[in-house]
């Protein structure tokens, strides 16, 4: 197979695009759910905002003060905000559009009907009653879309570009959110046995669905050394850095198989990997959990944009 | 479908003398109609009316959709779709189709001619001025030989009805003519719809024309290689009105969508910039019009287009469908002598009738135009899309006035025809069946092996009681159109 380098973009946008949305509605869920559990002030907002990396573009417009309200409706809908899940699905549905052809009719039908849907939920400001309905509803439908693409894709280069798009962004958006709480996971910081820091780790958790996941994997115990050794270096996990890193480089060896040419992106990833499978919990907090995901950061920026350069994105 | 073209106007009320095709003109049923008429009387007009909105709803979800320039919150519109088919006999359908094949060998022929020795000047039949002096007629390609000989691969052409026997060719869309993914979709919604309708009838079918159209495309790729030819969709984008069409075509057939960014000349040829480098194209079905496909021969602002691709095409490397310069063929002045091209090409009598036309450049017509001036429609030569024109007997004393003058300053730059009585086809109301006026635009594909039509073609209806405009851009909706299998 070939495709134009324009489609592979599109099909690569497209799917980060449809992470982002579903990233930004898991973090208004969970930090509505910090506001109904316990009597916080609005600071885990602030916090929501940073870690969606959505603060700056906040603080801009409205200022220093964060207000529930104004952050909700700047994370689901605001048309300031180029990376609300209402801008993200619009561009994921544009991307589709544009690559209309290399995608099955399910995939496409999907997308769009999602965009339709969401588009009417969030014409307006979500009232408080209807949040949890909305949020439900954003993750329904790019789970549809999801179940659209795993049914009826072929697994070919486009696939692999799918892939990668779905990978980049969501090692990027666990390792930001680790970033952002990283230190709460320190063993210094951690005021062991307080109630406030075992709900900033089941709040870590929930924002990448795991809260599950972790119990049955780890333990009913939640400690912030296996918090941080589930995120990042549990290979079952679908959201850690180790499976992402893992997806990103079998995508990128299907694509050297399937064309016969590696190329600069794959010596990244595979770095990027090795990076990962020579490192231990202890081995990063030894030498700083914020650098270490700093750098992680930058190699899966890197590895975003060389991609982009190997399979000639565009001119 | 903004850029094209159909019968325009409006009347206030309808005249008497309308041809109904379903009631004839005197409320009998027409055969071709009997089916249909019969499982309509079964049906209960709830359910007809929820399954109007469900095929509004699988519309919308396909993303069939027209884009309309300069208003950013409709920017996506559906166009209406009734679900009373529009139905044709077999034997009428016999005569169109007879008479479409010769009217567009004979474009095809002429085009040929115009670049080339301009026959049909030399012996008489078409003025000298008529191609010089016109802006649709594209110097560049004069001696160029399209690779297959052939200019129009496809062709739109826009017929209306006025009886019973009586149709008239209103348009001949030679260079890219649009509407064919709604007459596909349509049928498709039918299908999907009213099954039971096509069981009880036997309607020729229409969703091979994608596979026929890449057939069509590769049998005039050049012979640059022995592999099989790369056919590929070239469209202005996804902001273009027609895009859905450009990407459903581009889908069906199996090829790539480009714009004119992906491509680039590489040793002689055009080629696409795919994950893997560039690779060579033989055909380009391109929906783009002449003036943009390439900033180094023609307009040098477009971004559109690809510097360059019409040297490659000139050096017979290339298929271009349609060819540059065709526009010439479905000029409005040109079209005023139809007659004498079909006759003087196929040495036959047209089969089609034209709609009769006063050049308002020549005095004589002028003079009749300006006359009668609020009983004709007038439009501009080169206008499309229903803009720019008069339609008399809808028109105000202020906006006939105002009309005359433009008429007077540039009478070249106007033809003038009488205001046709098009013929009805209920669609399906609120308050049951009601008569709306329509227009038929068959589609039509020439290769060396042959010029195929599909079975139909788009119908295009005027939602509006008593209106006469068709046009999307101006609110028209479309129908399955139907040639009975008999």
């Amino acid at each position: 197979m070939t495709i134009l380098g324009k489609t592979a973009a599109g099909l690569f946008w497209m799917s980060r695009y449809l992470e982002r949305s579903e990233t930004g509605a898991r973090l208004v869920e969970v930090g509505q759910r910090m506001a109904l559990t316990r009597s916080s002030s609005d600071d885990e907002w602030a916090s929501v905002l940073n870690t969606a990396g959505v603060g700056e573009g906040f603080q801009a417009k409205y200022g220093e003060a964060v207000t529930r309200d104004l952050a909700i409706d700047w994370m689901l809908r605001d048309r300031d905000n180029p990376s609300s899940v209402l801008a993200s699905i619009e561009a994921a549905r544009t991307n589709a559009r544009v690559v209309r052809t290399a995608l099955t009719r399910e995939v496409w039908e999907a997308v769009n009907e999602s965009f339709m849907t969401l588009k009417a939920a969030l014409a307006r400001r979500v009232a408080d009653r209807d949040l949890s309905e909305v949020l439900a509803l954003i993750r329904a439908r790019i789970a549809f879309v999801r179940g659209a693409m795993n049914g009826t894709m072929m697994r070919d280069d486009r696939y692999n570009f799918c892939r990668l798009g779905t990978f980049v962004e969501r090692a990027d958006n666990t390792a930001r959110i680790l970033d952002v709480k990283y230190y709460v996971l320190l063993p210094s910081a951690s005021a062991v046995g307080s109630s406030l820091d075992t709900v900033q780790w089941e709040t870590i958790l929930r924002s990448v669905s795991a809260e599950g996941s972790y119990r049955h994997t780890m333990g009913q115990r939640v400690r912030p050394r296996l918090v941080a050794q589930f995120l990042i270096f549990d290979q079952r996990m679908p959201r850690s850095l180790m499976f992402c890193a893992e997806m990103l480089c079998e995508n990128l060896d299907h694509l050297a198989a399937d064309y016969g040419l590696r190329g600069p992106a794959h010596d990244i990833a595979d770095a990027l990997r090795q990076r990962l499978k020579c490192a231990s919990v202890d081995s990063i907090f030894d030498e700083g959990l914020h650098d270490f995901l700093q750098d992680f950061q930058t190699r899966v920026a890197a590895l975003g944009q060389q991609t982009e350069m190997d399979y000639r994105f565009s001119l | 479908m903004t850029q094209t073209q159909s019968q325009n106007g409006q009347s206030q009320s309808q005249s008497s003398g309308t041809f109904d095709e379903m009631w004839g003109r005197d409320e009998s049923l027409r055969r071709p109609y009997e089916g249909v008429e019969g499982w309509l009387s079964g049906e209960d007009p709830a359910r007809l009316r929820r399954k109007q909105r469900e095929a509004e709803d699988l519309f919308r979800l396909t993303g069939i959709t027209f884009n309309v320039y300069g208003r950013e919150e409709a920017a996506e519109r559906l166009i209406p779709f009734d679900i009373i088919p529009r139905i044709i006999s077999g034997r009428e359908w016999s005569r169109l189709s007879r008479g479409i094949e010769q009217r567009v060998r004979a474009i095809n022929a002429f085009l040929h001619d115009i670049y080339h020795r301009q026959e049909i000047v030399r012996a008489g039949r078409l003025p000298a001025e008529m191609i010089a002096r016109n802006e649709a007629f594209l110097p560049e390609m004069i001696g160029v030989e399209p690779p297959g000989g052939i200019y129009t691969h496809i062709v739109g052409i826009d017929l209306v009805r006025t009886d019973d026997d009586e149709f008239y060719v209103l348009e001949d869309n030679a260079r890219t003519p649009s509407g064919v993914s709604y007459m596909l979709e349509n049928r498709e919604t039918m299908l999907h719809m009213f099954p039971e309708l096509f069981m009880k009838q036997r309607v020729q079918p229409v969703s091979g024309y994608p596979s026929k159209l890449h057939r069509s495309l590769s049998a005039c790729a050049p012979m640059v290689t022995d592999d099989p030819p790369v056919v590929g969709v070239l469209t202005p984008g996804s902001y273009n009105s027609a895009y859905y069409e450009h990407s459903f075509l581009a889908d069906k057939m199996g090829v790539e969508l480009v714009e004119g960014h992906d491509l680039r000349v590489v040793d002689g040829r055009v080629a696409m910039r795919t994950t893997r480098g560039y690779l060579p194209i033989d055909v380009l079905y391109r929906r783009i019009d002449d003036d943009w496909i390439d900033p180094l021969n023609f307009r040098r602002d477009s971004a559109l287009g690809v510097p360059g691709i019409f040297d490659v095409y000139r050096s017979g490397r290339l298929t271009l469908a349609n060819a540059p310069g065709t526009g010439i063929a479905d000029d409005k002045a040109i079209y005023s002598y139809m007659p004498e091209i079909v006759e003087f090409y196929t040495g036959e009598k047209p089969i089609l009738q034209n709609v009769p036309t006063w050049r308002c450049g020549e005095p004589e017509a002028l003079k009749y135009v300006l006359d009668q001036l609020p009983e004709l429609v007038v439009k501009e030569v080169h206008g499309s899309g229903g803009y720019g024109m008069l339609v008399g007997p809808a028109a105000s004393r202020r906006e006939i006035a105002a009309f005359r003058e433009k008429l007077i300053a540039r009478p070249e730059n106007y033809i003038a025809q009488p205001t046709l009585a098009l013929s009805t086809v209920p669609i399906f109301t609120n308050k049951g069946l009601a008569p709306r006026h329509v227009d038929l635009r068959p589609f039509v594909l020439v290769s060396p092996e042959g010029v195929s039509i599909t079975p139909g073609g788009l119908t295009r209806v005027a939602m509006k009681k008593g209106s006469l405009v068709v046009n999307s851009s101006q609110g028209g909706g479309t129908k399955d159109t139907w040639v009975l299998d008999e």
